[in-house]
């Protein structure tokens, strides 16, 4: 503790010397508990129940478990959306808690699963936003405070990165679930955080988008030391793409490791109650998941 | 505006799409399916660049709409004054602006008929006009925003009755003999439409997003119970009384005297600058609870803050000119179709066109069937609300 708060007094402020931070885990989540406050009754369940893991700098974690196993909460947690009720979550060395609602934003780039809007902001008007953390305000003249040339081109590159910059004139409101799902991310990206936390980013994107994105993450990753927290139900997308995989069931880690460590049929098996195929992926050698099929799960 | 941003859009801008395929072989080591692109892909040609589309607001564009609305609100302006029971020609109104500005006082005994009705009826009861549709619409405008419901509005959601009934209090308690800002009835004013906005807060915070319809429930229940606590007050009032609160609670505006319209300047400035601190905010606060968190907003704080604003306004306008509805509704769902929605854009403009809307509206209530008057609350409610049912029936999509 006392070489915590030295550590942090010798940073400053958060963006300080890179070489203290990187001696930590991007986040060090250490025995979190968490569960929706109800009115009286102290019997409902956790939604996450004593999770403890690590996630290092740079590297692309992938969450996924069966519905209502406590992903989205815990994505939700680690992007201090929720407050966890017991536990200690340290963003890199940093008590997550303790830290300002902006610097965790100049830090943590959201991508929420919900993308409907409300109001036709256009989509770069959209993605300038995710520079809004960045940008200082004045207290009574933060009213207009136009974007930087310098934002404008983040977020053109954020627009390049997840292909829509045709898109750019068009009202949010407008575009199909993907397309949106497309402007988030690039929301995200524009904030330029160390670390991204991205609900189902593929959930609604086609093939090709669905490729782009990851190799997008995984490029970041490579060239900036991105942390990546994914949430997924796409097993194969997260062995291709996640460097290890947290696998949830009511809301305990029921394992974390390497891709080949955690899709193994009878892990899977045991926590989706229902039969699946694992083999190697042709290209990759990494696991595949593959639903039995009609002929098999008859059988079941 | 939109239609001319569109017809500036290229019609199909290339984007380079790197293959992944093509550059993945069958073979590739483990963990590394990314292809790392050449930085030049990356960058927009600037010709094509989001601000060459016209995609988001920019300093000329904000400049040249608002520039064109306050021409507009000044050329609306010379049309009331023309416009009443005797109409005054605008080569005469010019002479009696110029007169007055030359004698540099404008209470000066002159027994010119024109100048008298143009310079102490209609000149301050235009600016009261504009000043209370300015308001109404700035407060919509931030409602919208905060409740993320594009229905929302301090007349709808009852923060002007509740304000109503502050300033009926307020007048019961001997607070003013007059609905003027003079006196104290803004202070019961806003603390009534805190009362409600607190209630309507409450009813939002405890859904991740409000539903419309409770919302709108909300705003009946309010509305039913200050109204009947407003009908007790009325009832108990000396006649005379009570019938000056029945005109003024269906929402009218009088001629002020000077004074009390700087009175009423002065406390709407400071809400209103407040307000218009806060347009980046508004923007990232609609964007919902959970992305304004993730960009850095605490959303608790902020909201608080904004509905302390928008009850301050509201009890400041109602009464002073009592319950004028739709307005904060009609002009922003309007002025968004044209500005878009980036609030830095959206509130001002909509504060310009609400206060010409008033003053076209109150125009129309004292010409109509002149000599007597209307009360342009009717006018408003007659004009907004067969809108409102259009939006509630045909655009269910855009109401979630």
């Amino acid at each position: 503790m006392s070489e915590l708060s030295d550590s942090r007094s010798k940073q400053g402020s958060f963006a300080g010397s890179v070489g203290v931070i990187e001696s930590y885990p991007a986040y060090d989540v250490q025995a979190v508990r968490f569960r929706y406050q109800s009115k009286g009754s102290d019997a409902i369940r956790w939604i996450l129940d004593d999770v403890s893991f690590s996630v290092q700098a740079g590297e692309v974690l992938g969450v996924v478990g069966p519905n209502g196993s406590g992903k989205t909460s815990l994505l939700k947690v680690l992007a201090r959306l929720l407050r966890p009720v017991q536990g200690r979550i340290d963003l890199f060395g940093q008590e997550l808690a303790a830290m300002a609602q902006q610097e965790v934003a100049c830090a943590v780039g959201v991508v929420p699963q919900d993308t409907q809007q409300l109001f036709p902001f256009t989509v770069a008007e959209t993605v300038l936003m995710g520079r809004f953390p960045h940008r200082p305000r004045g207290r009574w003249t933060g009213g207009i405070g136009w974007e930087s040339r310098e934002d404008v081109a983040i977020a053109e590159e954020a627009m390049m990165t997840v292909d829509i910059v045709h898109l750019a004139h068009r009202a949010v409101t407008d575009l199909s679930g993907g397309e949106r799902q497309r402007a988030m991310i690039a929301r995200a990206l524009a904030q330029r955080t160390r670390v991204l936390l991205l609900d189902e980013p593929t959930a609604f994107l086609d093939l090709q988008h669905q490729v782009e994105i990851c190799s997008v993450l995984v490029r970041l990753k490579e060239e900036n030391r991105l942390t990546v927290v994914l949430v997924s139900h796409d097993l194969n997308l997260v062995s291709q793409y996640c460097d290890r995989i947290l696998l949830l069931d009511h809301g305990q880690v029921v394992r974390l490791g390497r891709p080949e460590e955690v899709i193994e049929p009878e892990v899977l098996e045991s926590v989706y109650r229902c039969r699946v195929l694992v083999d190697r992926h042709p290209g990759t050698g990494l696991p595949r998941v593959t639903l039995p099929g009609r002929s098999l799960s008859g059988g079941m | 505006m939109r239609s001319i941003r569109k017809r500036s859009v290229p019609v199909k801008v290339p984007v380079v799409h790197e293959d992944p395929l093509k550059q993945t072989p069958a073979t590739v080591p483990s963990g590394s399916c990314a292809e790392v692109l050449p930085d030049e892909s990356r960058r927009v040609d600037p010709a094509r660049g989001i601000v060459a589309q016209g995609a988001i607001l920019t300093n000329s564009r904000w400049m040249t709409t608002l520039g064109i609305l306050a021409l507009t609100a000044i050329a609306v302006s010379f049309v009331c004054l023309h416009f009443g029971a005797q109409p005054i020609a605008y080569g005469e109104i010019l002479r009696v602006f110029v007169d007055a500005v030359n004698r540099k006082e404008i209470d000066g005994g002159t027994s010119d008929v024109a100048t008298t009705i143009l310079l102490h009826v209609r000149l301050p009861r235009m600016l009261l006009g504009f000043l209370v549709g300015c308001s109404l619409a700035t407060v919509g405008v931030a409602l919208q925003a905060l409740l993320r419901n594009p229905l929302a509005d301090s007349y709808v959601l009852g923060v002007s009755s509740g304000a109503a009934l502050g300033a009926a209090v307020g007048v019961l308690l001997g607070a003013g003999t007059t609905f003027l800002a003079e006196t104290a009835l803004p202070a019961y004013g806003f603390a009534g439409g805190l009362l409600a906005l607190v209630v309507v807060y409450r009813m939002a915070a405890s859904y991740e997003q409000l539903p419309i319809h409770s919302l709108l429930l909300t705003g009946v229940i309010l509305n039913a119970i200050f109204s009947a606590l407003i009908m007790f007050i009325t009832s108990i009032l000396e006649p005379n009384r009570s019938y000056g609160m029945m005109a003024w609670l269906m929402g009218t505006l009088t001629a002020p005297t000077y004074g009390g319209l700087a009175g009423l300047a002065v406390y709407l400035s400071i809400g209103l600058f407040l307000l218009f601190s806060q347009m980046r905010v508004l923007n990232i606060l609609a964007l919902g609870e959970d992305s304004a968190r993730t960009l850095g907003i605490d959303t608790e704080k902020a909201k608080r803050f904004i509905f302390v604003l928008t009850a301050l306004v509201t009890g400041a306008v109602v009464s002073v000119s009592g319950m004028i509805g739709f307005i904060g509704m009609v002009v922003p769902h309007a002025v968004r179709l044209v500005t878009g929605a980036d609030h830095r854009l959206l509130l001002p403009a909509s504060a310009l066109v609400g206060g010409t809307f008033l003053m076209g509206a109150d125009t129309i209530a004292r010409t109509l069937i002149s000599p007597a008057e209307i009360p342009v609350g009717i006018i408003t409610a007659l004009a907004g609300g067969p809108f409102f049912v259009y939006l509630l029936l045909w655009r269910k999509d855009r109401l979630a």
